[in-house]
């Protein structure tokens, strides 16, 4: 077992339990244990893009840091946007003096000073260069075989440009992965489009509305359902169904699943009951078609 | 070489108007430069260059009988030729004449310093008077010329031009690395903004290549190596092995007729077949076959061998080698045109992957009477009439973030006139255009756009935001802002409007030819206003998209130009060259060989008896890398002596 | 301004003079952001791959514009910044590499620390109870007070 610090992150606590569950199940049949940072906290979940807003980034660098404490040098992550920002705040305080000076006083009262060495990684980037894909298919074998999933990378696992898991705007490795699953990844042309991200708090129309062109896009391709690695994609792109369906009657609802309930599928673990109660769009007849191929 | 003993030094000094008067005070110059060492006068005049300022100074120097002059004016790039012929017609030989530049160097950087600048600008004359003090003086040799051209890539630019020298009574050598002539015009439909037919203007000239008894054409070839200089390059130029024997071939086709194997052609873009022995189209001049050894059946797996039996000829020669040859040249014309930047960088457009979205080549490929679809606009994907396409501007261009910076100068003209010729292509087709800004600034184009946009060829300004495939549509996301609002256009096809970029090849070119390149791989001119034409190498010329991106009838004007210079050279018998170059002081010269390495002109080499290091003076360009690579101080620039420099050194200190 | 007139209702201030061309913000916006507006040829691709597009009264690139000629009064009413889903769609294409979602977070920096808008989310309970807690953070740094 190779273990792995892992931060959760606000709603992997909260409601995306099942993003973490499934996520640990996964992992663990590949070799991987999660362990969580012991004093983590939230990272601001939005990366600050003003220049003048040095202490929005000490949220993140706490983390950061924290890892350094418990001796890791690599954070791991589910989520896209902790990934992100996690990601962005390091390059910051490496790559500008003049931050780095700022938030080195801020944090004076620290036990250790952190010493912009932790590497933040995320659960793509694990498996596509740590598992290796090829390992993962000859694990997985036939697995999905006959599914079809709409990988929906959202922004902030691509983008700002040189950040993200991959190529930005001709990414690969989500397809890959569902690939590697043994399903057929479907050439989905609103995967990196934005779900309208947190909009969604006080312009709930507007997400559905997005919500119904991404979901309207992967239905046209075929899919069977939507891959998320986000929980705010997640709700979105689920929950926001709602209001789309009631605006247009002609919606119709389709699944959206995170990855790692994917990868327990196709690795042959059980969708343990409790993880469909987060879900809105039904997901008892995609899981049993995914059941049935694993 | 020692300076005569008797020093008499003429200072000349120039107002150039107000830019030198208006901020040095002359007069203050001309009692500092009197009282110099060996200055014999010193005066001044508005304008030194003009005719009455050459008099000034013809007059002067028999007047005093002046040995050396220093003239302090502009920069010596610009005068020093003229004042060195007056000199001359003066009687005085023209290397002991020097130029100090008070203008540039002094007056311009200085305007709101007059008193220092004053000061500065003397130290400035009391150095050139140190110098020319030893200055020598030096005569022309003069070197045989070849007169013979070579000229590299057979596109419009590079025909043209060889037509051009063979017309005026001189033999040229024209290589193209690809089985034919012709380049991209071949590949287009119709021209801007006259719409007449390319092949139709194109394949007269193709043909008067092919049949010119002064040009000698070298398809399917590269040069591979050269050395020497103006008026006497040694050439090495590989013919490529074809597969055939070109010299019994009789282009009769039966072998493209019979062979089996079938493959994407590249004069097609990809979208149309060819045989795996063939020319890249019909009127192709050679009108000679080649074999394609990575998909021929014979060259992968030994089996075959149709063709062989079928030619009559017995020209099939699958054993045949490349062959190297050399040719003596006087002049070279660099004419390797163009290539599109690939849409695969674009991954917002598909990054090449969706098949109705495609580069404007391609397009021009669909319009092409002669093309796969015999003129039809169809589309790639099901070779459906597409009722609607989408022409994207810029595409790659004009992005100095992620892509090219500058303008491709073209496709503004292009992509107007492919929405204009696919309107007349298709019934009720709709072309629209997404532009930033519309560049027609050639003769007619602007009237040609007109034309365009009154047939109902809409215009829309906004660049395009993405472009994806939804079921059979290409969907397109653009914006208009003149109106503010996105836009979004469910297409049937996209033609994606490519920066053009330099061949890329160039840079293996660059290293064997020498010259050199902008960053972006664009051969640079020797001077983008006075010379561009030439390079920084004597007797090499550009000519064509090489150079940097331009349509046919700039094309055309530039590779004339170019065959203007080099029959221009031609028209001389010898060639003089710049005494002002470097020897070697022989019994200080150790042969170490550092300096052989220092020089970037291959100038130097080491005589292995003697042990000593011997100059080329027609390659030196005296620029005196190999006098700070000498370890001894044996190499010794004429008139730029270690012992002037530092005695020009010694003024400031 | 809407003023009446004979049944026609027009605006009664059309034409930018001189004295409004204020390009003081501009600069205060690339300050803050460290884009250079300047830089801005309104080729439109911002906008053109702007998700939020169709729901924004201003288009990014119009900001962008609006900014360069100092129409803060325009960019403050407009409700595009707050429209603005910080997807970076716009600064990772834009050929000239000004960072336009960086310029927009700029804007919404500038009303909420001028107060002059009160920006609130009013989020109910019901609505706190249905929200991630990701949603309820990301849109109070990005958009309230
Ligand atoms: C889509 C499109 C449409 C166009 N339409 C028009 C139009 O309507 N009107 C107009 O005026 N212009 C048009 N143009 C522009 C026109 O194509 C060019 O101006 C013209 O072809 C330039 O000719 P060239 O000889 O410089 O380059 P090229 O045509 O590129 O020729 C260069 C030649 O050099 C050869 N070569 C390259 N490297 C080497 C080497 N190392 N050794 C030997 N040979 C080499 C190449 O094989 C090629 O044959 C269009 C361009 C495009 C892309
Ligand atoms: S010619 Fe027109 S289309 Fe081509 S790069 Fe220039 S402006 Fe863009
Ligand atoms: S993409 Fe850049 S250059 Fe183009 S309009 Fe937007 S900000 Fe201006």
């Amino acid at each position: 077992m190779t273990k792995l610090l892992y931060y959760p992150g606000c709603t992997l606590k909260a409601d995306a339990q099942h993003f973490e569950e499934s996520a640990m199940c996964a992992l663990k049949e590949l070799g991987f244990e999660l362990q969580e940072l012991e004093r983590w906290n939230c990272c601001g979940t939005v990366f600050s893009l003003a220049t003048d807003n040095t202490m929005f980034h000490l949220a993140p660098l706490r983390n950061l840091l924290r890892t350094r404490e418990e001796g890791g040098d690599k954070l791991f992550t589910l989520c896209s946007m902790c990934y992100n920002t996690l990601k962005r705040a390091n390059k910051l305080f490496n790559e500008d003096p003049e931050k780095n000076d700022k938030v080195r006083k801020a944090m004076y009262e620290e036990a250790i000073a952190y010493d912009g060495k932790t590497q933040t990684l995320h659960l793509l980037s694990l498996l596509r260069d740590e598992v290796g894909f090829d390992t993962l298919k000859n694990k997985i074998g036939k697995g999905l075989n006959g599914i079809k999933l709409a990988p929906y990378y959202g922004c902030m696992l691509l983008r700002p440009d040189g950040l993200g898991v991959d190529n930005m705007e001709h990414p690969r490795v989500f397809e890959d992965l569902i690939r590697a699953m043994g399903a057929e990844a479907a050439d989905f042309p609103f995967r990196a489009e934005c779900c309208g991200s947190y909009q969604t708090a006080q312009q709930p129309e507007i997400v559905a509305e997005r919500t119904r062109l991404i979901i309207g896009s992967a239905r046209k391709c075929g899919a069977d359902a939507v891959a998320v690695s986000c929980p705010l994609c997640a709700f979105n792109l689920d929950q926001r169904q709602a209001i789309a369906a009631r605006l247009h009657s002609d919606f119709e609802l389709m699944p959206v699943l995170y990855i790692t309930e994917c990868l327990c599928l196709a690795l042959g673990i059980e969708f343990k009951e409790p993880w469909k109660a987060f879900h809105y769009a039904p997901v008892d007849a995609v899981i049993r078609k995914m059941e049935k191929k694993a | 070489m020692k300076g005569s003993p008797i020093k008499k030094i003429g200072v000349l000094i120039c107002h150039c108007g107000k830019n030198i008067a208006g901020t040095l005070d002359i007069p203050e110059l001309i009692r500092g430069a009197a009282a110099l060492p060996d200055v014999a006068f010193a005066g001044d005049y508005k304008y030194m260059c003009s005719q009455p300022g050459q008099e000034l100074l013809k007059e002067k120097i028999k007047e005093f009988g002046l040995n050396s002059v220093v003239v302090a004016a502009c920069t010596p790039n610009l005068h020093e030729p003229t004042f060195r012929k007056a000199a001359a017609e003066a009687g005085l030989n023209p290397y002991c004449v020097e130029m100090a530049n008070i203008r540039e160097q002094c007056a311009w950087v200085h305007q709101n310093n007059g008193h220092s600048a004053t000061e500065k600008a003397l130290q400035i004359i009391a150095m050139m008077v140190k110098k020319v003090a030893q200055n020598s003086p030096l005569f022309e040799a003069s070197i045989p010329i070849v007169k013979r051209a070579l000229i590299i890539g057979g596109g419009i630019a590079g025909m043209q031009a060889a037509l051009d020298i063979a017309d005026a009574g001189y033999e040229a050598i024209l290589v193209e690395r690809e089985p034919s002539i012709g380049g991209h015009m071949a590949q287009l439909s119709e021209t801007f903004p006259t719409l007449d037919c390319a092949q139709c203007i194109l394949t007269p000239k193709m043909v008067s290549i092919g049949s010119h008894p002064r040009i000698r054409l070298l398809a399917y070839s590269e040069v591979r190596g050269l050395e020497g200089y103006v008026g006497n390059f040694k050439v090495k130029i590989e013919r490529k092995s074809s597969g055939v024997d070109w010299d019994k071939c009789t282009g009769c086709g039966i072998c493209m007729e019979k062979c089996p194997t079938k493959v994407p052609g590249e004069f097609d873009r990809g979208l149309g077949k060819r045989k795996a022995i063939y020319t890249p189209f019909p009127q192709a001049v050679p009108n000679k076959p080649v074999i394609d050894k990575a998909n021929c059946l014979y060259y992968k797996k030994g089996v075959c061998r149709i063709c062989e039996k079928n030619c009559e000829a017995r020209a099939i020669n699958f054993q045949q080698e490349p062959q190297i040859i050399e040719e003596d040249v006087g002049a070279i014309v660099v004419a390797t045109g163009y290539d599109l930047y690939s849409t695969e960088n674009l991954g917002e457009y598909g990054a090449g992957e969706i098949p109705d979205v495609i580069d404007s080549l391609a397009f021009e490929r669909l319009l092409s009477a002669s093309g796969p679809t015999s003129g039809e606009v169809r589309r790639p994907s099901d070779g459906k009439i597409p009722k609607s396409v989408v022409f994207i501007h810029c595409a790659g261009s004009r992005d100095p973030e992620k892509h090219k910076p500058y303008c491709s100068r073209i496709c503004c003209m292009y992509s107007t006139k492919q929405a204009l010729l696919y309107k007349h292509a298709v019934h009720g087709g709709q072309p629209y255009l997404f532009y930033i800004d519309i560049r027609s600034g050639g003769k007619n184009y602007e009237e040609f756009v007109e034309r365009a946009q009154s047939e109902g060829v809409i215009y829309t300004r906004g660049k395009v935001g993405r472009v994806y495939q939804e079921g059979d549509k290409v969907i397109v996301q653009g914006v208009d802002t003149l109106l503010g609002k996105p836009m979004k256009i469910e297409a049937d096809m996209v033609v994606l409007a490519m920066a053009m970029q330099p061949q890329l090849t160039t840079p293996e070119l660059r290293r064997i030819l020498k010259i050199t390149t902008d960053i972006h791989g664009f051969w640079t001119e020797a001077h983008p206003k006075m010379n561009p034409l030439g390079t920084t190498t004597r007797g090499i010329y550009l000519a064509g998209c090489g150079q940097a991106p331009r349509d046919i009838p700039d094309t055309v004007s530039q590779a004339s130009g170019a065959a203007g210079k080099v029959i221009g050279l031609f028209s001389q018998n010898e060639l003089p060259l710049d005494p002002m170059t470097v020897y070697v002081e022989e019994d200080l010269c150790a042969g170490c060989g550092l300096c052989v390495a220092a020089c970037s002109y291959e100038a130097r080499s080491l005589d292995p008896q003697k042990r000593i290091v011997l100059v080329n003076a027609a390659l030196c360009q005296g620029c005196g890398a190999c006098m700070i690579a000498c370890p001894n101080g044996a190499t010794i620039h004429k008139n730029f002596s270690r012992k002037q420099i530092l005695n020009m050194v010694d003024v400031l200190t | 301004m809407l003023k009446e007139k004979g049944g026609l209702s027009y605006n009664t201030k059309m034409e930018i003079e001189t004295m409004d061309i204020k390009s003081e913000f501009a600069e205060r916006i690339s300050e803050i952001s460290g884009a250079n507006l300047f830089k801005c040829y309104q080729c439109g691709k911002c906008s053109a791959g702007c998700p939020m597009a169709e729901s924004m009264d201003i288009l990014p690139n119009q900001i962008v514009r609006l900014a360069q000629l100092g129409q803060w009064d325009e960019i403050q009413n407009s409700n595009t910044p707050w429209i603005c889903a910080a997807c970076l769609a716009c600064s990772v294409r834009c050929p000239r590499g000004i960072q336009i979602a960086e310029a927009i977070e700029a804007v919404r920096q500038i009303c909420l620390r001028n107060r002059n808008s009160e920006r609130r989310l009013g989020l109910s309970d019901e609505q706190i109870k249905e929200l991630p807690p990701i949603a309820i953070i990301s849109a109070y740094r990005k958009i309230a007070e």
